[in-house]
């Protein structure tokens, strides 16, 4: 589906807030323009869209964006979205989240949102840093890395997303990355439109940190890494290397019940006992 | 014959959720913990019948985020724990004094530091209700020692958050929470119910969500309503949006302070019992105060000229009031289940700090009449 009207980036974003904070060569300016360009080719509603976000530089996308926008702590912002969205299940509930934001301090929201399977959104993007905090090690580093606060080498074992997500129960699950805007763009279109817990990893790069430290080289380096490291799912590719990191979607169960809808039960039920 | 319908004979913790519903409170985001658990499962069965919602979040600091996130799309709201729980709640409590969000904390106490003393009564988290989360805030904290006034300060708690846009703390206790006693339900309008202040601004004009009118109050708009708008963690200017300005940095907190402390004389609610011709004055609150009352109408049969201050505001600490009421004390004892952490208020804001006195117990038991009575004859030189 595509609008009539053409793509402007001016019409989703508050001019106010610009220039955004984030590095010379950040992945994550990719992320909100691929966002916002599903958003607009779904010809939502702004004012239906609740974008709530934690800590962190990816965080930061909540407060540029033209929507309503929850900038929160630490973490938390799944647990936010959960009583904005079970208040109002007729808002869209984005959540883009770092991976130290949604995989270690907020791991435990993580796991419970997939599990309850509630309509919404999580994006993570997983630059395997914490970049707003000077380059320190995260969950999804992975061993033998450098960081700041792994000056000899990280012995931490990364999650892996997508088999995290879909053991937690989360009913869309898919992987993308910068370099594959277009395909991470009609990945955003259906996650969004899902009905259920979304996850969508979108792999993205922090050359100022993780790229410098590890001597990945500069940005458009890190880039031409996504498109060599991975390949889409049941590819030709993947078959003669099967160690590249999958993209695509991985789970989309339309059949698990979403939990307001579940909710909403709850209430009929109750009414008629009380009556 | 009597309608006895709206009589209920129930626990503190029902108590406190017959108000929270009598307040219009339609969310409920919670954790288990005892003992303030009868809370959540009253609600659990209550709110769905008006077609509000529960859920059980997985864990505390889940609970407290999601009800500020309901709170912004228009709802009353309130979640409640003890002891450990409050400690987790207390980054998120803080969000919510910065964003000024309504929402109600009911921390239904119990012995602490840490696990401590579950299923037992202690008024210890007096001082982590001013202080919990970090920075300079203020906040609202009120007690109650009756079931009838567990439900008019739980109605008055979401009213005061409703009014200065602020998390508000029901201080509740072990002994509150679980002892039973009779209920009168109020009719509806017996208690003012303050509702939600929506803005006036109309769809396409620039809504300012930080931005007081006159009189201090700032109207909301619901999330996913007309305007859109920012809300953060963070110093931010009247659109909401980060700012760390030193103008606009040292404004807002003065902001955050003074429209609670400036108001104290608003938000400040009190007992008092026999306090026109007292010369020992007892100053208590919560279930300590029951003790205290029964042993004040006990000595004074005995012509001890003796009263109680019951306060119901314990944040803002009601100073001014307690410098008045204590004015021509020859002694004050303050009464609580701590190791003093509203008498050092006391002595702070009476003339005479010398005669201010503890009589507390830290062990898990509820003070007693007796226990009173001991450090009263202490005083008054009678010996025990």
């Amino acid at each position: 589906m595509s609008t009539n009207k053409p793509f402007d980036f001016k019409d989703y974003v508050r001019g106010r807030y610009f220039p955004h904070m984030w590095c010379p060569g950040c992945g994550h300016g990719i992320v909100l323009g691929t966002l916002l360009r599903a958003i607009h080719e779904m010809e939502l509603d702004k004012n239906e869209i609740v974008m709530t976000s934690g800590i962190g530089c990816s965080s930061r996308i909540s407060g540029y964006v033209d929507f309503h926008s929850l900038h929160t702590i630490h973490g938390r912002a799944l647990a936010f979205a959960t009583g904005v969205k079970l208040s109002r299940p007729h808002l869209k509930a984005i959540v883009p989240m770092g991976d130290g934001d949604s995989l270690a301090i907020g791991g435990n929201h993580f796991i419970h949102a997939a599990r309850r399977n509630i309509d919404i959104t999580a994006i993570v993007m997983n630059n395997k840093i914490y970049g707003m905090t000077g380059g320190q090690f995260s969950p999804l580093s992975g061993p033998g890395k450098k960081a700041t606060t792994a000056p000899y080498s990280t012995i931490d074992n990364q999650f892996d997303i997508v088999e995290l997500a879909k053991a937690a129960g989360a009913s869309f699950v898919a992987r993308s990355t910068v370099f594959h805007a277009k395909e991470a763009k009609n990945i955003l279109k259906k996650a969004i439109d899902h009905k259920g817990f979304s996850v969508v990893e979108i792999m993205s790069m922090c050359p100022t940190y993780y790229g410098r430290k590890n001597k990945e080289g500069g940005a458009s380096q890190m880039m031409e890494g996504f498109k060599n490291f991975t390949a889409p799912i049941g590819s030709k590719k993947l078959d003669k290397e099967p160690n590249l990191i999958q993209r695509g979607i991985f789970v989309e169960d339309t059949e698990r019940p979403e939990y307001c809808e579940a909710y909403d039960e709850i209430i009929e039920t109750a009414m008629k006992g009380k009556a | 014959m009597t309608n006895t319908s709206n009589i209920r004979f129930i626990q503190g913790n029902e108590a406190c959720v017959e108000g929270a519903l009598y307040a219009g409170i339609n969310f409920f985001a919670g954790y288990p913990i005892t003992p303030s658990t009868e809370i959540a499962e009253h609600l659990a069965g209550r709110l769905p019948e008006i077609g509000g919602k529960f859920i059980q979040m997985e864990d505390e600091i889940a609970s407290m985020a999601a009800i500020i996130g309901a709170s912004l799309t228009g709802n009353k709201v309130m979640t409640a724990t003890s002891g450990p729980g409050f400690s987790l709640k207390q980054e998120a409590l803080g969000y919510a004094c910065m964003a000024e969000i309504p929402c109600v904390i009911a921390n239904v106490q119990r012995g602490g530091p840490s696990t401590g003393n579950p299923t037992h009564v202690s008024q210890g988290d007096v001082n982590q209700a001013r202080w919990g989360t970090h920075g300079d805030h203020a906040i609202i904290a009120l007690t109650a020692s009756n079931h009838q006034d567990v439900f008019k300060m739980t109605v008055e708690a979401f009213n005061l958050a409703e009014t200065y846009r602020t998390p508000v703390i029901l201080l509740l206790d072990e002994v509150i929470g679980h002892m039973r006693e009779k209920l009168v339900i109020p009719g509806q309008g017996e208690i003012p119910v303050v509702d939600r202040l929506r803005t006036s601004v109309p769809k396409g004009v620039d809504y300012h969500p930080y931005l007081p009118r006159e009189d201090g109050r700032l109207p909301m708009s619901d999330f996913g309503g007309e305007h859109r708008y920012n809300v953060t963690g963070l110093f931010h200017d009247m659109w909401g949006f980060p700012n760390n300005d030193p103008k606009v940095v040292s404004e807002l907190l003065r902001h955050l302070v003074d429209k609670i402390e400036n108001n104290w004389e608003n938000i400040c609610m009190y007992k008092e019992h026999w306090l026109d011709d007292a010369d020992y004055v007892l100053v208590s609150y919560g279930s300590s105060a029951r003790s205290a009352k029964h042993i004040a109408r006990n000595r004074r049969k005995r012509g001890v000229k003796i009263g109680v201050l019951e306060l119901q505001t314990i944040w803002p600490f009601p100073a001014e009031i307690v410098r008045e009421k204590c004015a021509n004390a020859k002694a004050v004892l303050v009464v609580e289940m701590n190791m003093g952490q509203v008498v050092t208020q006391v002595k702070n804001a009476v003339d005479h700090p010398e005669k201010v006195f503890l009589a507390n117990r830290i062990d898990g038991q509820l003070i007693s009449p007796s226990d009173i009575k001991t450090i009263l004859r202490m005083i008054q030189g009678k010996g025990v």
